[in-house]
């Protein structure tokens, strides 16, 4: 018991030092036995699911959790916080990187092979640098782990397709530390003019200083930053390659995770180091944000029907989909804020379980041209059913995950009286029904004769089992809406807004 | 008349039966029979389940269940009344029919894909009873994309690249119509904060602009194009590339009859009695039918392809539903609602005729169906049975909802649809005639030798051509369609008729 | 004139960081040569850098360490003197290890690329992996749909 406790005070800051320290211990796993790496990712991230959990349900019982790092005070040590807001992201993190640990088994086997003690070390470095970007409280210390992800998620980029992978990994990390000096720049900046770096503490001091073009300097280097990082549309240049490229289990995480984790960022600079009113009212901000993510959603879906490659097309409607977050977010009101957060869940979930099939279709066939997808249904029925499942999710179905996001977002439009914003969510559920209807076709229908007698042959039970469950959290989430609406996402949005009113 | 709620779980199970029963179709694909078995077995269940509602629905009471909170102030829930069991009666009664003459079908044809083909079907069927159930807009919505959805295998079940650019016809239109249904229930949900449809329509309609509320009516009603309303009918008669036994489905036991509901459903449970003549919307409504009903006829006029005749018949048909709910006297209303299970028996076996006529003789267009009638005579004379209903000669059942619809026209002294009524009935004749008089009449070119159609497909469409002619002879035998229709009527305009 | 030069003298340091900084950034987004992409984002770094340490100091400061010494008899001692801000630098420490790393894996990546196509300029690279890689270029769709009708 009193081991227990011993930890307990400690578990905020567990969520990242878990994985960081599993990460450097992969290598004397992988020299003890190189199967062991995979029971160890598995079991560090099982155990990270736990704290991550546990630090939700605390949030929730109790409110805002505050880690003191080394025992010094805030504003002059470094503080790591867990609001509704973090919790509810690391726990996301924290699940979709478990159900991806079990999922890589086979799938790293085959396409890093002999690589895999590394691959899995940098996996959990990656792990850490998102949890660490997610928990911290300070501002430097969150463009630290905004590095350590970006540095690891270039390097499994590159071991994905031969050439490709790298310059793809090239490519991003040009932008990436573009985006990363920006973000800097901005820190910098509003370290000259308030003095610190705790995120709390800015945001009380910034208030009276809102005059000073300084202050404006950053939120706009801040604002093209995560641009970059989320790859919202003008700026999503290196998003397609890097996703296309990587190895199908990073290329579920990255794309499940870093954007999500970007979309956080966003939302926390605006709106927990800023304020709400500097950004809807005094800069406007929000608007310029809702009309770029309006632009996005559309440019993304149109651009993934041109595509033939799974992932590529996928990877593009990655990109309208983190239009759905960040439109919900530009819309500064309290019924899309509700929207884009609950889709930060929804899309985690649906574009995790799409590229784990994507991955699975390819480690069976090494097919990824959609186009050759013919009798897939009768070879691999599972995984073309959750495929079948998150699209439709995608597209926006009602009792699936992608309803609950878009009836919120429509709704939310509509109370901002942005009607135009509305035949956007529309309009891209329209062509979102294009671009994956070629795959159900494809899938479904095509040469019976011919494939009468394909014998089934599914993907292995590791690869199944974080699908199917993914798969199946979309319909309960779309069902079962109510449960995370109600505990996170409603006292949350009244929190970013500052609804409840200034204390 | 005082409407009491019961709470019961019968309403969820009526929409699951079928749900489950296409996982039993999954599992069992191997073993034909044992799979037909399950569709068979879940067809009774569901008829047993609605029809054991039916004794508290006469009663004046609702049936309700919430099955559950899917988001805040937004539950999937289920309400049975009069007018939601009207439909679930027909669909779920009809499906019992679908099946057996389906398993003979595509048994005599040896079609591909069976195990697909009943899932779907069993699939489609929960949608449009769970359709018929939905308390509010958001539960109606899930259910009608569902059906969207489950048909779509089903419409381009053939595989052939015409038979998946019909679907994908299909679909684009059903699918635009669901993103209109979806953006207008928001608008709904916006000024009214609910979704839940009431009898008197949904409170704090009338708060909505008179601009907005003309744009929203048009958006429910694009969203409607299930109900294949003219400028948006052309999936439907593409649609008919399907498996005979899916036209079926789709004119006279879900699809359609799933749209014209909703629009109905909109019109009296949304808007409400109330508001549609308030804001004159009724007139306009009724006009816009009206064309569709006259240009429908005509269209069916040219075409020879049988099944592409009996299309056209069904989008003027249906518009006859609509014009009555518009025109929103108790007679009127009586009769378009009235019009969904009567169409459906009689259109049902006009389309099961038509199946048999090409699984026996292949032949698909009226002008080489000469003498038919000799070597099949019980299919032809069924099929006349089905075609008087539809001009509306006594004693088939279509006489009955043509009568109460002009009854409704009259009551509002409106020259101009009494005369639509009149001239389409006089369509519905010269479209129909033909084709009996070419079956019976003509001599063939040359000798024939056609059998009758199997005993599944026979019996079953002999029995919705008795079923026809019952319902004209005892439309108001206690616990028939016209019961249910008042008390739904009844419900809607406050009162008695 | 002579105001706008005040102002650049004045503030020259700023003017300086500002300068490298979009020397770096369009060197990072022109030059077709992958090593001077990365020299470019290396100035662009490091003209951050500088800006940090800029604003570190303080008119006449002396380096942030106790003068005199320890206790509480050398309290109002230690209240005359200036010290510069040290927490920049060591803001930018660790941010110079971070510059380090990235460099570090940029050029990994541009030796993995060397090795497979040869170059290190971009143009010749996107030609090759065209020409490598027909999935690459937007012929794959109709390549795909031509294979299924073959079979």
């Amino acid at each position: 018991m009193t081991g227990f406790e011993l930890i307990a005070t400690h578990l905020p800051i567990l969520t990242v030092v878990v994985p960081l320290i599993a990460g450097f211990l992969t290598p004397i796993v992988g020299w003890i036995d190189r199967r062991l790496p995979w029971y160890w990712v598995m079991l560090a991230m099982f155990v990270v699911l736990l704290i991550a959990g546990n630090n939700l349900v605390t949030v929730i019982n109790s409110g805002t959790i505050q880690y003191k790092l080394g025992g010094w005070d805030p504003p002059f040590g470094i503080e790591y916080v867990i609001d509704l807001l973090n919790g509810f992201v690391c726990l996301i993190i924290a699940f979709i990187a478990f159900m991806v640990s079990i999922y890589s088994k086979e799938s790293v086997k085959k396409e890093v092979p002999g690589k895999t003690t590394p691959f899995y070390s940098v996996f959990l470095l990656l792990i850490t640098g998102l949890m660490g970007m997610t928990i911290t409280g300070d501002i430097f210390n969150f463009y630290v782990f905004l590095e350590i992800s970006s540095l690891t998620a270039y390097a499994l980029i590159a071991m994905g397709d031969r050439g490709d992978g790298v310059v793809a990994s090239f490519n991003y990390l040009i932008m990436g530390t573009v985006a990363a000096s920006f973000i800097l720049l901005g820190i910098g900046y509003l370290y000259a003019v308030t003095g610190t770096l705790n995120m709390a503490d800015m945001q009380n001091l910034l208030p009276s200083i809102y005059q000073n073009k300084v202050v404006l300097a950053a939120l706009a280097f801040f604002m093209v930053g995560f641009s970059i990082k989320v790859g919202l549309f003008p700026l999503h240049a290196w998003l397609p390659d890097a996703y296309t490229h990587a190895p199908s289990t990073a290329s579920a995480l990255i794309a499940g995770l870093m954007t999500k984790v970007g979309a956080y960022a966003m939302i926390r600079f605006m709106f927990g180091v800023f304020t709400p009113d500097f950004v809807i009212t005094t800069t406007g901000m929000t608007n310029i944000l809702a009309w770029a993510a309006a632009l996005a959603i559309i440019v993304g879906s149109v651009l993934a029907i041109a595509q033939s490659d799974i992932k590529r097309m996928l990877a593009y409607s990655s990109i309208s989909q983190i239009g759905y977050i960040l439109l919900g977010v530009g819309l500064a009101n309290m019924i899309g804020m509700e929207g884009g957060l609950l889709h930060v869940l929804n899309h985690a979930l649906m574009k995790c379980a799409l590229f784990l099939v994507a991955g699975a279709i390819f480690y069976k066939t090494g097919i990824r041209n959609l186009y050759q997808f013919k009798g897939l249904g009768k070879k691999m029925p599972v995984t073309t059913t959750v495929f079948m499942i998150a699209a439709l999710s995608m597209i926006g179905v009602p009792g699936t995950v992608g309803f609950t996001s878009k009836w919120y977002l429509a709704l939310g439009s509509v109370d901002a009286g942005q009607w135009i914003f509305v035949f956007v969510i529309l309009l891209s559920s329209l062509l979102n029904i294009v671009y994956f209807w070629r795959v159900f076709d494809n899938i479904w229908f095509g040469h019976p004769h011919e494939i009468e007698h394909i014998k089934k042959d599914e993907a292995p039970l590791t690869m199944l089992a974080p699908m199917v469950i993914l798969a199946l959290l979309c319909v309960f989430f779309g069902l079962f809406a109510y449960y995370p609406v109600h505990y996170v996402i409603e006292p949350l949005s009244v929190e970013l807004l500052k609804l409840g009113g200034m204390p | 008349m005082m409407v009491i709620e019961i709470n019961s779980i019968t309403p969820l199970l009526a929409v699951l039966v079928s749900m489950v029963a296409s996982v039993m179709i999954l599992a069992f694909g191997k073993y034909p029979n044992i799979r037909e078995g399950w569709t068979f077995v879940a067809a009774f269940i569901k008829f047993g389940l609605v029809i054991s509602m039916l004794p508290l629905i006469l009663k004046g009471n609702v049936v309700t269940y919430t099955v559950v909170e899917m988001l805040p102030n937004l539950p999937i829930a289920f309400k049975v009344d009069a007018f939601g069991i009207l439909f679930a009666i027909t669909s779920s009664f009809l499906w019992i029919f679908v099946t057996s003459y389906s398993i003979g079908y595509m048994r005599s044809l040896k079609e591909h894909a069976q195990t697909r083909y009943f899932f779907c079907f069993a699939i489609a069927l929960s949608s449009a009873v769970g359709i018929a159930f939905s308390a509010n807009l958001v539960t109606l919505f899930l259910f009608y994309e569902l059906l969207t959805i489950s048909t779509y295998p089903l419409v381009a079940h053939i595989e052939t690249p015409e038979a998946i650019s019909s679907g994908r016809k299909y679909l684009t239109y059903l699918m635009i119509a669901g993103v209109s249904l979806l953006f207008s229930i928001v608008v709904v949900y916006h000024y009214t904060g609910t979704t839940e449809f009431s009898f008197a329509g949904i409170a704090g309609m009338e708060t909505i602009p008179q601009t907005t509320l003309v744009i929203l009516f048009i958006t429910f009603m694009i969203g409607c194009a299930k109900a294949a309303f003219m400028p948006l009918h052309a999936w439907l008669p593409a649609a008919m590339i399907a498996p005979t036994p899916v036209s079926a489905l789709l004119h006279a036991v879900a699809v359609v009859k799933a749209g014209v509901f909703t629009a109905l459903r909109v019109i009296l449970y949304v808007f409400g009695v109330d508001l549609m003549q308030g804001s004159g919307l009724w007139l306009y409504m009724a006009y816009f039918v009206s064309i569709t009903i006259i240009l429908a006829s005509i269209y069916a006029l040219m075409q020879d392809n049988l099944k592409k005749r009996l299309a056209y018949s069904t989008v003027s048909q249906l518009s006859y539903i609509v014009l009555g709910a518009v025109l929103i006297t108790p007679h009127g209303l009586t009769g378009g609602m009235l019009h969904i299970p009567y169409h459906a028996f009689m259109k049902i076996t006009l389309f099961m005729c038509a199946g048999a006529l090409i699984v026996t003789a292949k032949k698909e267009n009226i002008s080489e169906m000469k003498g038919i009638a000799r070597q099949m005579p019980i299919t032809m004379i069924a099929f006349t049975v089905g075609a008087l209903g539809m001009i509306g000669m006594p004693p088939v059942g279509g006489y009955v909802t043509k009568w109460f619809l002009l009854l409704g026209a009259a009551e509002l002294h409106s020259m101009i649809l009494i005369a639509v009524l009149l001239v389409s009935a006089i369509l519905n004749a010269a479209y129909f005639f033909p084709v009996i008089y070419v079956a019976f009449f003509k001599k063939p070119d040359h000798e024939l030798k056609y059998k009758e159609a199997p005993l599944t497909m026979l019996v079953p469409l002999v029995l919705t051509a008795i079923v026809s002619i019952v319902i004209g002879i005892w439309p108001d035998a206690p616990g028939m369609f016209l019961d249910i229709v008042e008390i739904a009527v009844a419900n809607v305009t406050g009162g008695g008729i | 004139m002579s105001g706008i030069l005040d102002i650049v003298y004045a503030e020259y340091n700023y003017w300086i960081y500002v300068t490298l900084m979009m020397i770096g950034f369009y060197a990072m987004i022109a030059k077709k040569n992958l090593i001077k992409k990365i020299i470019g984002a290396n100035i662009f770094q490091t003209a951050i850098f500088l800006f940090y340490i800029s604003l570190a100091d303080v008119t006449k400061g002396t380096a942030p360490i106790l003068v005199g010494g320890h206790g509480a008899e050398h309290a109002e001692h230690a209240a005359d003197v200036i010290y510069t801000n040290p927490v920049p630098h060591c803001l930018i420490l660790t941010a110079i290890v971070v510059a380090v790393s990235t460099t570090a894996v940029a050029l990994a990546l541009i030796i993995r690329i060397y090795n497979e196509y040869g170059s290190i300029e971009e143009d010749v690279i996107l030609a090759a992996r065209k020409e490598l890689q027909p999935e690459f270029s937007e012929h794959a769709r109709q390549r795909g749909v031509a294979e299924v009708s073959e079979q």
